[in-house]
């Protein structure tokens, strides 16, 4: 709603004009989780597959699991978590104002954002692409037919800009209606004020999934216009608990590439591989080199299983989404994922 | 000078300029000692200017030291680069590889666009349904009063998502379009119409049709002299849009009589050419009219209440009509009670037009929102849509003032 987003906004404005201008130190946000007893997540308020919230106030969903992970590295509880739900445009005046930790919201990795935001992408969680939907009776098959359509997007992403580019390099013509929220973008779309949708693929797979009374009716175009490289992000200056977000994902990667599982994680705990053992920290303590004990990753792994268990849980075939593993599947399986050794 | 009312001509010989004031004594020299309350009071003022001042200097400073240690880019140097975004409609040509600053231009126009009919047509409805608060007719009276209590005390946001969902749940998708007229489309699309095409004779119609609003001025003001020298009434509003119409009508003719029309034309997706308002606009323009005649209509009847009853016995006494009374006694009368919070209405109507961003019309918030999403620039963003709102506003009032001293001014 504009009025609550325009005052988010204007209290992260004036929070960074009244905080003390002390240079930020090190390990300041450790510190601070620590002595609050909980990580604060900005996670997507719907968007489910990524992150969601049931009727009894639990939330599910992938970005949700990275959070989860953090959460049990730092504080060996995944129930210590507050989850702060913000808007595509709220969501990165709450992580300069210092009101969240970290940003784990299907958000995308792109230089201004990296340069100029105050805010470091910690890595690539999902690889995504920006992808049309239509309905089925439209006999839309590509992209390059929609000129002149009507297109409902969300305001505060990087939608926007993409669907520009594209028509005007494919010269469609195509004209943006640009909604605050994701319902009021849904809304539009399925009351049929627009005839396309668009956003990220996967997103568009989560509203077909979710808003549609038959899901059957919609078909999301195979046409990828734009890379999405969706990953958390935290704030700068902050350089140790970069650290601690990177390597948790990075330790998730690698515990999928060596076998390690939410449920093996036990047995795997007297593994003579010896990867295995830097990554559970049966031999090498890697965690002190993070300000963590030696069983910072088997923690996370406890937690939420490794990374394709996550993508498989809220994603993948056996989720309501049925999305393919793709890009998102190890380097080792042809896909992009890939993590530096944990050594 | 400019005559006034015509009920005001005695009071003009009563005005200030007609009375000589008394000669002024002569100024006394200012005690600046200590003691003395002029140097005390400039002392306050001069304290309370400096508080101000450094506080504002203090926030500025923090703000952008705080944003240089978190590495956040700040800086208007933004506004001449390519937006890159594309804006759904606008009045002014829009390409997405323009700078910031037109999409910025683009907002404002959307804006002004909205809030400008806005405010007619909330004025012309707001004054019917006050006007009706007073009917002797039950029905009208009772219809006027539940409208007013029901739209004052919706939120407009939720009367502006109300009006939305009707508008795009009910009307047909565009390959349905109902089409009422041979060329006009009316669709989940919006409205599309033919509209002229520009051709030069169309310059001589405009020419004609000023002409005719200069002639139709000159014979109010001439209607107007007449009746203070005679006390007849002259027709003034036919013979002025007979004037307007008919010189408009002979520069078409004299212009070759051009008729091209740009006709909406229905493609597979779209609707393209011609003239169009789009559902978010319409809703927009509805919501804000609609909820704001709420209020108007109150401060109309209010200010028509305040008139004494006995002005109304008196034009009876005189034998005007009603009309006449209520053109030349009542309403002047009315006016002065009824512009000053009528002010306050358009402000809130310019205001209020930002909630459009709920609806997906591109107002000025709604690009601003977008621009600072794009370049992470919030608090320029912020500050250009408050320069922006406080800028209409302070022309609005300063319209308005300026309108009501001219209303007030013949105070007897």
């Amino acid at each position: 709603m504009n009025l609550s987003k325009l005052s988010t906004l204007a209290a992260a404005v004036a929070a960074v004009a009244t905080l003390s201008a002390t240079p930020a130190h090190a390990g300041k946000t450790i510190d601070a989780i620590k002595a609050r007893g909980q990580v604060i997540c900005g996670v997507n308020p719907s968007l489910p597959g990524f992150a969601a919230a049931d009727s009894q106030g639990n939330w599910t969903g992938f970005d949700i699991d990275i959070c989860k992970a953090i959460t049990a590295t730092l504080l060996s509880d995944v129930t210590k978590v507050k989850w702060t739900p913000l808007n595509a445009s709220q969501r990165f005046a709450a992580l300069q104002s210092g009101e969240i930790d970290v940003l784990s919201r299907n958000t995308t990795w792109t230089l201004t954002r990296d340069a100029s935001l105050g805010l470091n992408f910690t890595g690539v969680t999902y690889y995504d692409g920006q992808g049309f939907m239509v309905t089925k009776k439209s006999k839309i098959t590509s992209a390059k037919q929609l000129k002149g359509a009507t297109v409902c997007v969300q305001s505060g992403t990087t939608t926007e800009k993409n669907l520009a580019d594209y028509s005007k390099a494919m010269n469609l013509n195509m004209k943006p209606v640009v909604f605050e929220t994701q319902e009021a973008t849904n809304k539009a779309y399925f009351t049929g004020r627009c005839q396309v949708y668009t956003t990220d693929a996967s997103g568009l797979a989560s509203v077909r999934n979710k808003e549609a009374t038959n899901p059957a009716d919609h078909v999301i175009l195979p046409d990828l216009i734009s890379k999405e490289p969706l990953g958390p992000s935290v704030r700068r200056g902050d350089d140790e608990w970069f650290a601690i977000v990177k390597w948790v994902v990075f330790a998730l990667i690698e515990a999928e590439e060596y076998g390690i599982t939410q449920a093996n994680v036990d047995q795997m705990k007297s593994s003579t591989d010896p990867v295995v053992q830097r990554i559970l920290g049966t031999s090498e303590d890697t965690g002190k080199l993070l300000g963590l004990d030696k069983d910072w990753a088997y923690r996370a792994i406890k937690a939420v299983g490794n990374y394709g268990e996550m993508f498989e849980r809220n994603l993948g075939p056996n989720s309501t989404l049925k999305l393919p593993r793709g890009a998102n599947n190890l380097w080792s399986k042809g896909g992009l994922i890939y993590a530096p050794p944990v050594r | 000078m400019e005559q006034g009312r015509p009920d005001l001509r005695t009071a003009s010989a009563l005005s200030p300029k007609g009375i000589k004031p008394a000669r002024p004594a002569p100024p006394k020299k200012r005690d600046w000692s200590w003691r003395s309350q002029a140097l005390r009071s400039l002392l306050y003022q001069v304290v309370a200017l400096a508080l101000v001042i450094s506080a504002g200097y203090y926030l500025l400073g923090n703000t952008l030291e705080n944003m240089r240690l978190r590495g956040i880019k700040s800086g208007f140097d933004f506004l001449v680069q390519p937006a890159g975004f594309g804006i759904g409609e606008s009045i002014i040509p829009f390409d997405s590889s323009e700078s910031y600053v037109k999409a910025f231009a683009v907002g404002v126009s959307n804006t002004l666009r909205v809030s400008a009919l806005g405010i007619v047509l909330a004025t012309l409805l707001g004054t019917f349904i006050g006007i009706g608060r007073l009917s002797r007719n039950f029905l009208l009276r009772s219809l006027c009063g539940a409208y007013v209590e029901f739209f004052r005390n919706v939120p407009l946001l939720l009367q502006l998502f109300i009006w939305y969902f009707i508008l795009t749940e009910t009307l047909p998708t565009i390959e349905e379009a109902l089409k009422p007229l041979p060329g006009v489309f009316f669709s989940k699309n919006g409205l599309q119409f033919p509209i002229p095409l520009w051709a030069d004779g169309h310059a001589l119609t405009l020419a004609g049709m000023s002409l005719g609003l200069v002639l139709a001025v000159w014979w109010g003001r001439q209607s107007r002299r007449h009746f203070e020298a005679s006390g007849q009434l002259r027709p003034v509003a036919l013979p002025a849009l007979a004037l307007l119409a008919g010189l408009g009508l002979l520069g078409w003719l004299l212009g070759g009589s051009p008729a091209a029309l740009d006709i909406p034309e229905s493609t597979e997706l779209n609707v393209v050419g011609g003239g169009s308002l789009t559902p978010e606009y319409m809703t927009v323009l509805m919501g804000l009219t609609v909820y704001t005649a709420a209020y108007i209509a109150e401060i109309v009847r209010g200010g028509i209440q305040a008139v004494p009853f006995g002005q109304h016995e008196a034009s009876s006494a005189l034998g005007l009509s009603r009309g006449m009374e209520v053109r030349l006694v009542l309403l002047p009368q009315a006016l002065r009670v009824i512009i000053p919070p009528m002010t306050s209405q358009y402000l809130n109507l310019t205001k209020n037009s930002s909630l459009a961003v709920a609806v997906g019309y591109p107002d000025l918030v709604s690009i601003s929102t977008t621009s600072l999403n794009q370049t992470g620039r919030a608090i320029e963003c912020i500050a250009i849509i408050m320069a922006c709102y406080l800028t209409l506003s302070l022309l609005t009032s300063w319209f308005m003032n300026a309108y009501n001293r001219r209303s007030l001014l013949k105070e007897r």
